[in-house]
């Protein structure tokens, strides 16, 4: 893990924050005093894993900057429930242009910065995992290349939720969405498509990558330190469930997330110039089916009969994530 | 232009859609009975000393003080109590039970140590209330009945206080020190005192002497008697007599080889006194089995530590000078031991009969109303007799008969007995609902195994009457106070606060907390019911209830 657990309390290492910890040992988010860089009001569903996820990401944000920070956005969920004109809901100066540019228009921010000689002032570009893996896809892979100074954040809910939940790059194999119907031999979404953002990214030898879930909370704000204390550009890939998308309770939000890491389907890890340097270990490891029970959008896995091979390719995936990462203690790996 | 930092155009604020009217459900706090609680005879609440435990520092006197407007003993709870509280603790599930025993033993040193008192700061009753006994039950009784402001006198009949604390329970186990000390602190209160004087007339009592009302808390001290044929020299002790004669000048002599006959926590008392007398053999006979035996897991284990032997399945059937006649036993299908006709010899030099205690009650005779069944006193609800004004606790009562229920007997009979002064009824006040494994989110908590307390060494402890159980430093106090998962109650972890999408949960500070009760509240006007906060409270301390519509 990035951080090393606080061991001696009931919740130290994974509630928020604890009346008996010192300051610096809670989250951003226990402080009284956070941004809320996103504010209340905003039109996200009950339950919204990505309105969770941007407040997490932007307020460490803005704690590591001294609230020096221009948020660029992509089009998507995040920029429509967030600012429906007249009203927005952030508390930082923030711009939006295009689907598809937010990458680039966050490498024009920080170059103008830079003409300007504001060094303080850095830039985040964010967006949806369809606006960054699918639509924005080459222009983030130019601001990596170009190694403009801007940590990317991609805010994953695998599909398209604004539109009406269509698939996109991230959308995980055998999910059904509008475009990958739960029907014929091969329901939902297809096996072996897709493309993975993290590792790509890592692919450009960039300074930092890094994934991480709405449900590790101290683990999301370390890594979102990190990437501020480094220059260049970097990439977060935060998992934010989507109640409305994957068919789940809004009340499970953070329970899925935590599912998703704790399976293996959704490996958490970090990784500096093209190498992964840490690992958040899984720490009560289950199979898939307790993950994929809980979202509607894997129902046609479990009906009579049972989908009980395809069940099994999605644990051969999660149990390939754990042998490629090296997700368990090595104890239990033995 | 007078704009702020990279601002350019007028934006209103999200602050103008008030999201709450989403709602279909409402989160809401709550606080649950956690199980400890609910489990303690005495009534403490447990979950609320820990909580104040676990901040350290001052937080160890307001966690003492919390657990003393329960019960006046920490020191010595946290040294005989059987802690039911600990078999039924959640954590158990998750690893091994909070050491909430050890907690309060370290609080209840911590105040002998530091010299905390308590102060009697009601307001004089002008009420006068006898108090007869000086166990843990009439002295509990007195402790409350005194912060209640009554003038309170307890009397007994032996020469120091405590009952069965100083007469049934070994020094090992509970050391005088400790006791004095505890006892000390309620006689501080203003509470009088007399030894020395046994109680034969309670209702003369209180017409001569103006009482309004008498806690009848005198124990059980006779020694059961089985019939067991002796030869004319055999020695049969009972082990009451054996236990309180260890207190007096003389030790009694029970000689090289003895034999206890019984299965309870006393016979292991005694078995484990007669090792540390100078017995080479100590053998507990039984008619039943291990399993089936009333004494508690971790005296048996102790005894057993100690060089006791167990005689399973067995019964004396004739007591002779050196040895005794023993019958094996066989349980039938009932469970219920059946003689089998098979004897055997045992070495004995004597024998310990320890097959339970009666009270003596003929401090009753006489008495108009008064109900006596099975040799003990038929009670209310509410504690008292069936003699207006006489109420009556502890042993002498039907209940299980261990220091820590009597304990509770004297608080609650102090809430009746204040309540019956003044003329009205005591409500207890309405139990929430129970904090079972199940309302909580275990993954918040971290993993952390108990701090085990330090036993003796084997080869001192039973040679001397040193105290077997050794407290825990300060460090594994608090480490272990701070495994509490405070089940069902909130402990400030942040996390509802954390989690909300809608930034719907306020955390307050200052007089908002005060106010409030708690460090956290429901905005309400945004707030669109998504119920993450209940599902990821660690303790369970949030409900999602629907909303009217």
């Amino acid at each position: 893990m990035a951080r090393p657990p606080v061991k001696f309390f009931q919740v130290g290492s994974f509630a928020a924050g604890n009346r008996l910890l010192d300051e610096e040992e809670r989250s951003v988010q226990a402080d009284h005093g956070r941004s809320n860089a996103l504010t209340k009001g905003h039109r996200a569903c009950q339950g919204c894993g990505e309105a969770l996820g941007a407040r997490y990401v932007l307020d460490a944000a803005m704690r590591a900057t001294e609230n020096r920070v221009i948020a660029v956005n992509a089009t998507g969920c995040l920029e429509v429930f967030s600012t429906p004109y007249p009203e927005s809901s952030w508390q930082l100066p923030w711009v939006h242009s295009l689907f598809g540019n937010a990458p680039a228009v966050a490498s024009g921010v920080a170059a103008a910065l830079k003409a300007k000689g504001r060094a303080d002032v850095r830039v985040i570009g964010q967006g949806g995992d369809g606006g960054t893996l699918d639509i924005g896809f080459a222009c983030l892979s130019g601001m990596f290349e170009r190694g403009d100074d801007v940590l990317y954040v991609c805010y994953d809910n695998e599909a398209y939720m604004n539109t009406g939940v269509q698939r996109s790059g991230a959308t995980p194999p055998a999910a059904r969405t509008a475009t990958t119907k739960p029907v014929g031999a091969e329901p939902g979404n297809a096996f072996g498509q897709g493309k993975n953002a993290p590792l790509i990214a890592m692919a450009h030898e960039i300074p930092y990558v890094a994934t991480a879930t709405v449900a590790e909370l101290h683990d999301l704000e370390a890594k979102v330190e990190r990437a501020m204390e480094l220059h260049g550009p970097r990439y977060l890939h935060v998992l934010v469930p989507c109640p409305l998308g994957w068919g789940s309770e809004s009340r499970d939000t953070i329970r899925i997330a935590r599912l998703a890491k704790e399976t293996g389907l959704f490996p958490v890890f970090e990784a500096e110039h093209g190498e992964v340097v840490s690992v958040s270990k899984i720490r009560r490891r289950v199979a898939v089916e307790e993950y994929l029970r809980l979202q509607r959008r894997f129902a046609h896995l479990f009906g009579d009969p049972p989908r009980t091979d395809v069940i099994e390719r999605l644990q051969a995936l999660a149990d390939r994530n754990v042998r490629r990462f090296g997700l368990l203690e090595e104890a239990e790996a033995a | 232009m007078n704009k702020p930092f990279a601002i350019t155009l007028d934006v209103g604020s999200s602050l103008a859609n008030k999201t709450g009217s989403w709602r279909t459900e409402r989160p809401l706090y709550r606080d649950l009975l956690p199980p400890c609680n609910e489990a303690c005879p005495a009534g403490e609440n447990i979950q609320a000393w820990l909580y104040e435990a676990e901040a350290g520092g001052e937080g160890y006197e307001r966690a003492w003080r919390k657990l003393m407007e329960d019960n006046p003993f920490p020191a010595i709870m946290g040294r005989v109590c059987y802690h039911p509280c600990e078999t039924a603790c959640n954590r158990t599930q998750l690893d091994t039970a909070v050491g909430i025993n050890s907690v309060e033993r370290f609080l209840g040193d911590e105040a002998i140590q530091r010299g905390w008192t308590v102060t009697a700061d009601a307001a004089a009753s002008g009420k006068r209330v006898l108090v007869v006994g000086a166990g843990p039950s009439g002295l509990s009784a007195a402790y409350h009945l005194a912060r209640l402001g009554h003038d309170v006198t307890v009397r007994d009949a032996e020469e120091h206080a405590g009952g069965m604390m100083r007469y049934g329970i070994p020094r090992y186990r509970l050391p005088r020190e400790v006791l004095d000390v505890e006892i000390a602190r309620i006689v501080g209160l203003g509470v009088t005192l007399e030894l020395g004087v046994r109680v034969d007339d309670v209702l003369g009592a209180m017409r001569d002497e103006g009482f309004d009302a008498v806690f009848l808390a005198v124990g059980a001290h006779i020694g059961k008697r089985a019939y067991v044929p002796a030869g004319e020299a055999a020695r049969i002790l009972d082990a009451v007599t054996v236990l309180h004669s260890m207190e007096g000048e003389e030790q009694p002599l029970l000689g090289r080889r003895v034999a206890v006959y019984g299965g309870g926590n006393t016979a292991m008392d005694v078995a484990r006194t007669a090792r540390r007398l100078g017995a080479t053999d100590a053998v507990v006979v039984y008619r039943r089995t291990r399993d089936r035996m009333p004494a508690h897991d971790f005296e048996v284990e102790e005894a057993e530590e100690e060089g006791v032997l167990m005689k399973w399945l067995s019964t004396v059937k004739r007591a002779e000078p050196g040895v005794l006649t023993i019958e094996r036993m066989e349980l039938d299908e009932t469970g219920f031991p059946q003689p089998t006709g098979e004897f055997e010899e045992l070495e004995a030099d004597a024998l310990v009969l320890a097959l339970g205690q009666e009270s003596d009650l003929a401090l009753l005779d006489g008495v108009p109303g008064i109900e006596v069944e099975d040799g003990v006193v038929r009670v209310g609800p509410n504690l008292m007799t069936g003699h207006p004004g006489v109420f009556a606790g502890g042993d002498m009562v039907p209940a299980e008969r261990t220091v820590t229920v009597a304990v509770g007997h004297g608080k609650k009979a102090a809430r009746h007995i204040d309540a019956w002064l003044r003329d009205g009824a005591s409500e207890a006040a309405p139990k929430h609902g129970l904090a079972g494994f199940g309302e909580l989110n275990t993954w918040y908590y971290t993993d952390a195994p108990r701090a085990l307390q330090q036993t003796l060494e084997l080869a001192r402890r039973s040679s001397t009457f040193e105290e077997v159980v050794q407290g825990l430093d300060e460090t594994t106090a608090l480490y272990e106070a701070r495994r509490c998962l405070s089940c069902g109650n909130c402990f400030d972890c942040d996390n509802c606060f954390g989690v909300c999408p809608d930034n719907s949960v306020l955390k307050l500070e200052g007089r908002d907390r005060e106010a409030a009760g708690r460090g956290y509240a429901f905005d309400y006007d945004f707030c669109k019911g998504c119920g993450i906060c209940a599902e990821e409270c660690p303790c369970g301390a949030i409900e999602m209830v629907p909303e009217m519509v």
